[in-house]
């Protein structure tokens, strides 16, 4: 009688240590969840009425809505042009600085000092060098008698300069998980095969990069949600535009909402983003966590 | 950062050719990564007839710090990003000690489902919710407040989750030991469970400091005055090209609002990046 009284009171104070952050969650995480989805079936009230069912009305406004199809091919380009990238660039920096290198602590700070940046402050920096007439780059350009083009008011490039400087931004920080991986690697590996006399690249390609397999794809699912949700620098570089060349999804949200103050279809949109997290999310808890274990 | 066991001595001979191939590349490459910052102070420093162009005596100046400090309340956004940063990190330690405790060691009904529930906001972030996290902070009046800033972080996921794992490493014994000589359950916790974590406090600390010291988006939305804004939001509104403001100035305003972090961060490298490393790695 007594076990089960203890165990009872137990449960009931495990349920009040959790109470402050379930109160929160539910405030901050869950409620906005469901209200993002109830909202996109509703109208915005025009003139001050209140918002009207509108079924799927907003979900079929986005399939006929150019601009999203361009927000989300836009989203698609940047998180291909940004996370094969960095991803790449991540691995060679920890493989150098992993190595005998002199310099070696100035090197690895400098390769991480980006992630310390605000993406504000980076991207006042990069607008100096994007700037059509008097930036850095055109200025480089002239010197080898090149005419510049306007990395961010041309369209066509407008999105492939967000990207380098994303690339920049984000690579630093991956290489940290990369350089943990490297230097946990058993050393008997690099032995064993000197011994069979391997070429370090075969044994990069058959040996060090199959075993840092579960850190790439730790870091491709931080890359993935990172593509989706971190849109700040576009507020100074770009604003979305020329013409939504650089709008992302999570940029429109913003737009539509306060922007041109159409809640409900920014909660549509949002509806979106929150499939694409779904994904990533199912994909990381069902397939990743089974087959790797660290830790 | 341990020294890499890498390469022996034995072979080290047959390679003596290759570094200096890999050791420029490795140079390069650092150059180009931190050369935006070495611009920025560039700009920074000198008049800025001098934005473009590199001579090697241009005058130095502190006029842009200066202009900056004095065109813009830097002074009032640093207060609020240093209140808004306190603020998060010691709710944040509240809440997810209490929560990780919970659910490191009581037997609450349904323990795993909640736990679930909880991951998922690795995923779905406030950022994510902005549209509607707006409107719930308008319900409560919180709208331009420095608390509304920081109390959608407060049960944060990942807090909860570390503080789990780092209590659930800790042996029963010590705590039993405890409850024997009288500890009440807080004084378990207190005692007991939090001294032992104090790596991953340290480590959860840091990152949470940094990421918010950083964040924009959610602090954009929901502060509308001189007297909330953080820096980020500040720096962003300073430099906003509407204002017109000269890029030296903007240079300065833009080393002036992360000169905390990043000095910080070159006296304790070591420390951040093991941070982010224990924080990152789940």
């Amino acid at each position: 009688m007594r076990a089960v009284n203890s165990d009872r009171r137990m449960q009931v104070y495990g349920a009040l240590l959790l109470l402050p952050a379930a109160i929160l969650l539910g405030t901050f995480a869950y409620l906005p969840t469901i209200a993002t989805l109830i909202d996109s079936l509703f109208l915005p009230g025009i003139r001050g009425e209140p918002p009207a069912f509108g079924g799927l009305a907003n979900y079929q406004a986005l399939i006929e809505d150019a601009t999203f199809w361009k927000v989300a091919r836009n989203n698609l380009v940047y998180a291909l042009g940004t996370i094969p990238t960095s991803i790449a660039l991540a691995l060679g920096m920890a493989l150098f600085v992993n190595a005998r290198l002199p310099g070696r602590g100035f090197v690895r700070m400098a390769y991480f000092t980006p992630t310390i940046l605000p993406m504000i402050a980076a991207a006042n920096i990069w607008m100096f060098f994007y700037a059509p007439q008097i930036g850095l780059f055109n200025n480089l350009l002239d010197v080898l008698g090149i005419d510049g083009p306007n990395w961010l008011g041309n369209p066509r490039i407008a999105l492939f300069s967000v990207i380098m400087m994303t690339i920049w931004k984000e690579a630093g920080f991956f290489m940290i998980f990369y350089l943990a991986a490297l230097q946990s690697l058993p050393p008997d590996l690099q032995e064993a095969a000197d011994l069979e006399g391997t070429t370090r690249w075969s044994f990069f390609w058959r040996v060090t990069f199959p075993l840092l397999m579960p850190t790439t794809l730790f870091v491709m699912i931080n890359a993935l949600i990172n593509a989706v949700r971190v849109v700040d620098h576009l507020f100074i570089l770009t604003k979305g535009g020329p013409n939504n060349a650089t709008n992302l999804l999570l940029y429109y949200v913003y737009e539509n909402a306060f922007s041109f103050f159409d809640r409900p279809y920014a909660a549509t949109i949002t509806v979106v983003i929150l499939v694409v997290l779904a994904i990533v999310a199912t994909v990381k808890f069902t397939v990743l966590d089974r087959r790797i274990h660290y830790q | 950062m341990s020294r890499s066991t890498y390469a022996s001595p034995s072979i080290s001979a047959s390679r003596i050719q290759m570094p200096s191939l890999e050791t420029v590349a490795a140079w390069l490459l650092a150059l180009v990564w931190i050369f935006p910052l070495l611009y920025a102070v560039w700009a920074a420093i000198h008049p800025s007839d001098f934005v473009a162009s590199f001579d090697l005596f241009a005058p130095l100046t502190a006029s842009n710090f200066i202009d900056a400090w004095n065109e813009a309340p830097f002074m009032r956004y640093y207060l609020n990003t240093f209140l808004m940063v306190t603020g998060i990190l010691i709710g944040q330690f509240i809440v997810c000690t209490l929560a990780g405790f919970a659910f490191a060691r009581f037997p609450v009904p349904g323990r795993d489902v909640l736990f679930m529930l909880v991951l998922i906001q690795l995923f779905v972030f406030p950022e994510v919710l902005i549209v509607e996290n707006y409107r719930i902070a308008s319900g409560l009046g919180l709208v331009d407040t420095i608390a509304g800033i920081g109390l959608p972080y407060i049960a944060s996921a990942f807090g909860i989750f570390l503080l789990r794992q780092t209590f659930k490493t800790i042996p029963r014994e010590l705590e039993d030991a405890a409850r024997i000589e009288g500890c009440s359950w807080m004084g378990v916790l207190l005692k007991v469970y939090v001294p032992l974590a104090k790596p991953t406090y340290l480590a959860y600390g840091l990152v949470s400091v940094s990421h918010h010291w950083n964040n924009f988006l959610w602090p954009l939305v929901v502060t509308n005055s001189v007297e909330t804004r953080p820096l980020t939001v500040g720096l962003a509104i300073f430099s906003a090209p509407e204002t017109g403001v000269n890029w030296a100035t903007i240079s300065a305003a833009t080393l002036l609002s992360i000169a905390p972090l990043l000095i910080a961060f070159l006296l304790f490298q070591r420390q951040f990046v093991q941070s982010f490393l224990r924080v990152g790695i789940r």
